[in-house]
């Protein structure tokens, strides 16, 4: 990821941090991430707590989706699955 | 209030004049400024701010916050996670105290967080020795701190009120140390002009913070959930280097920052600082520069010589970080011999720390006086009139030959 | 406490933003997400040097959505005691920045190095001192962030660089420190432990922490795919395995009329009251390459039964503490 690096008289003083995170997408880290099968998903959310990345999003409707921008492809989610409608993908 | 004296402008409200050792000048100036975080630790030869300090809190004359934490490292730790937080934090210190918060005085100068800190300078182990010298805020000469240094109480009291100010400065945001030499002024009572409670409070007024924009949005620069910001980032090569010049550039601008408040403290109290006091200069031929309680004593002397027709002066340096280099070298250009009195080793160095820096700032000048360096007084060891006398011999001596032999002369040891 | 379902915690934005770095299948970030939903509203959070802090804020990125300050190693506690009496006097004196907040969630966040070892002294102080604030000791077992070396908080027979398994020595020598008992020795008024596998425990002893009124702890086990050598999709199947063997129970210890009331939490609970249902800690230890060296090249009997033992011991005091 490139980045714009600016001259020491043009970033905020104290060192504060002037970007964040959600500019920075890890998804490029992981070969493989999770696809949800909703005809099976009971909607228990438990993927999205187990996400470490807060990649899986519980959407108004009660299902969960997988922001694809940030999964690292660990494999939490559909490890934990306990009705098993998820499944890890290779990456296109 | 205020009329002229014979040494300038003079507070002459008897009513406002306390008998308070270096310690309790510092406490005192405290309690007035009433900041909202003090956490500290007992050091000897500190312990009378923290303990005059409780007094004040315990007797509820006082809002702040007395955090008595389990160590200096903590101390500093929590001032700067209270100034970070927005408020005002205090501590005090000395030698191995300060020591132990080393790693957290880089910390606090780079994360621009304006704590005061007031150092009761005392020898660092080992052998251990809770005496008087400067090794202690020496060690701490890189850490991106304002360094105030003083010769008595008043000038202790004084600072401890300007510091804030200083520190605070939109233009500075760094934290400002106050050294008062162990034992010889922490303990040492004497009369301090102080200024009423309202006068100090409209002086130091309320805490500035500077915009800055951060992940979120503009904010200012402290931890506030309305508007988050994050501090002390892990910050890497692109980076790092970037944060340590603006450092650097608000270490310059604070060298313009000091003169501008000294001058509405002195329009406030009649005591007008600079960042080098300078005694008998003007047709002196033998200079002596120092730092602290000793320029006293070295002041007297220069009075004594004088009155035996020996051309001797005096500069007190009271701002050694940032380092007075302009005036100092406009000061002494075209004097023809300077002793640098170090109370503080750099072991293996051709110089003690004051006296190199001094070294440094002549070093691009054509007229340029010859420089030794005396090293005293470390570890409580007396620096006596006579020493003093002393040197000024010696940079007669010197002034005769019109070269420097020996670049550090060790006075008051045992052969 | 104010009820917080794991509906309402699953639709509150994450406090810790996508983006970060820290490695896939991290146990810590698993539960650092967790504890902040549990927060009430105005935070602020402190991170002690470590995995978290470093992989959260390379600067000029941070996934901090709270206000949030790194200083050192060791002083996250002196660091939320400072920001605490911030508040307190501002509160005290009605001016400054904070003094507009009613409740303040003001959390540390420290590594087992941070906490049994270099930060222990500043986290004992802030615990005395009795700041209103939350610590949590996020328990990875060994000093991950600076290339796994063993801390106090490293397991019995764990290997790591700094106590590799030899051919004279089986990995760490010395049993985990007790860190819990240490700090409940404090009589604090809430400390808990708690595992990412576990979510909504995890939600209810946060918010009971951040509403204790003064020092709250918890002990989060973080297990680590890169330290502990398992696949990263295992990581709460290992931090499930750690409750179901006892090893690491879950329980909490309020602090009322002078003395300390233990209570285990509903998972361990089962256990106590099912025994037959508690599995051998040979089952957490096999599938963790940092103890490959009890089962290769032969089983280590001694050493199993040994930390069966302890495993058995502990737990049977702890059930004697809870009165079950």
């Amino acid at each position: 990821m490139t980045e714009d690096k600016p001259g020491w008289r043009e970033m905020p003083e104290g060192a504060i941090s002037y970007k964040c995170t959600l500019d920075y997408e890890t998804g490029d880290w992981g070969v493989e991430y999770p696809e949800i099968d909703y005809e099976r998903c009971s909607k228990c959310m438990l993927c999205h707590f187990y996400c470490p990345e807060g990649a899986v999003r519980v959407r108004s409707d009660g299902y969960t989706e997988i922001d694809r921008r940030y999964c690292k492809g660990c494999g939490i989610c559909v490890e934990e699955c306990p009705v098993k409608c998820m499944k890890m993908v290779r990456k296109v | 209030m205020y009329e002229d004296g014979e040494k300038g402008l003079i507070v002459t409200d008897e009513r406002l004049m306390m008998g308070l050792n270096g310690d309790e000048a510092v406490a005192y100036a405290i309690k007035q400024v009433e900041p909202d975080v003090v956490a500290a630790y007992p050091i000897t030869p500190q312990t009378i701010i923290v303990e005059r300090f409780s007094e004040y809190v315990a007797n509820g004359l006082v809002k702040t916050d007395f955090v008595s934490v389990e160590s200096e490292h903590s101390a500093l730790s929590s001032c700067i996670g209270a100034e970070a937080a927005g408020a005002r934090a205090f501590t005090a210190t000395a030698a191995n105290g300060l020591a132990l918060m080393w790693e957290m005085t880089f910390i606090a100068s780079s994360l621009r967080l304006p704590i005061v800190m007031a150092v009761a300078n005392r020898a660092l182990s080992g052998p251990i020795n809770i005496h008087n010298d400067h090794s202690d805020a020496m060690g701490a000469r890189d850490s991106g701190w304002i360094q105030i240094w003083c010769e008595n109480s008043q000038e202790v009291y004084d600072a401890c009120i300007e510091a804030w100010r200083i520190g605070e400065h939109t233009n500075v945001q760094l934290p400002v140390m106050i050294n008062l030499d162990g034992f010889t002024l922490s303990h040492t009572m004497e009369n301090v002009f102080t200024l009423p409670d309202d006068v100090v409070k409209n002086f130091v007024r309320d805490r500035r913070f500077i915009k800055v924009k951060g992940h979120l949005g503009e904010s200012e620069l402290r931890l506030d959930p309305g508007t988050p910001i994050t501090m002390g980032p892990f910050d890497l090569q692109d980076f790092y280097f970037e944060h340590k010049l603006q450092q650097v550039e608000a270490m310059r601008r604070a060298l313009e920052a000091i003169p501008e408040v000294d001058a509405e403290y002195e329009a406030l109290s009649g005591r007008g600082y600079r960042l080098i006091h300078p005694y008998m200069v003007d047709d002196a031929e033998l200079v002596i520069v120092g730092l602290g309680s000793t320029m006293g004593t070295a002041s007297y002397v220069v009075e004594k010589l004088r009155e035996k027709g020996v051309k001797a002066g005096l500069v007190k340096i009271r701002v050694f970080r940032p380092f007075p280099k302009d005036e100092l070298v406009k000061t002494l250009r075209s004097i023809p011999v300077v002793g640098v009195l170090d109370r503080a080793i750099s072991f293996g160095a051709p110089n003690g720390p004051l006296c190199e820096e001094v070294k440094t700032a002549f070093y691009e000048e054509k007229d340029r006086p010859l420089i030794a360096n005396f090293i005293h007084g470390l570890g409580g060891r007396d620096t006596s009139p006579s020493m003093i006398e002393g040197m000024f011999h010696r940079l007669m001596k010197i002034k005769s030959r019109g070269r420097v032999d020996q670049l550090i002369e060790y006075v008051g040891v045992r052969e | 406490m104010s009820d917080l379902t794991l509906k309402e915690a699953a639709l509150k934005p994450d406090l810790l933003a996508s983006g970060h770095r820290l490695c896939a299948g991290c146990g810590e970030t698993i539960i650092a997400r967790m504890i902040l939903k549990a927060a009430r509203g105005p935070t602020i959070a402190t991170s002690a040097t470590g995995c978290l802090e470093v992989s959260t804020s390379i600067y000029p990125y941070t996934a901090w959505m709270v206000p949030w300050i790194h200083s050192a190693f060791e002083n996250a506690a002196a660091t939320a005691s400072g920001i605490e009496a911030a508040w307190r006097a501002m509160r005290r004196k009605q001016k400054g920045p904070l003094s507009r907040y009613e409740t303040l969630d003001i959390i540390a966040f420290a590594g087992d190095g941070g906490t049994y070892d270099i930060g222990l002294q500043a986290l004992s102080g802030a615990l005395e001192r009795g700041h209103d604030f939350t610590y949590v000791l996020l328990d990875n077992e060994a000093y991950m962030n600076t290339g796994i070396q063993r801390s106090g908080g490293t397991p019995f027979a764990a290997e790591t660089t700094t106590s590799p398994s030899g051919k004279a020595v089986p990995g760490k020598k010395e049993w985990k420190k007790p860190i819990d008992e240490i700090v409940i020795a404090h009589e604090i008024p809430y400390a808990a432990s708690i595992n990412p596998a576990y979510p909504m425990d995890v939600l209810r002893k946060s918010r009971k922490a951040l509403e204790a009124d003064g020092p709250a702890f918890l002990h989060a086990l973080v297990p680590c795919s890169r330290g502990w050598r398992f696949p990263p999709e295992k990581t709460i199947e290992v931090s499930r395995l750690a409750v179901q063997t006892c090893i690491f129970p879950l329980y909490e210890c309020r602090f009322l009329e002078g003395r300390p009331h233990y209570e285990l939490s509903s998972p361990s609970l089962a256990i106590a009251k099912k025994p037959e249902s508690k599995k051998p800690v040979e089952e957490y230890l096999r599938i963790q390459g940092r103890f490959n060296h009890l089962f290769r090249p032969e089983m280590r009997v001694d050493l199993i039964s040994s930390i069966q033992e302890w495993v058995d011991n502990r737990w049977e005091m702890l059930k004697e503490k809870s009165g079950v």
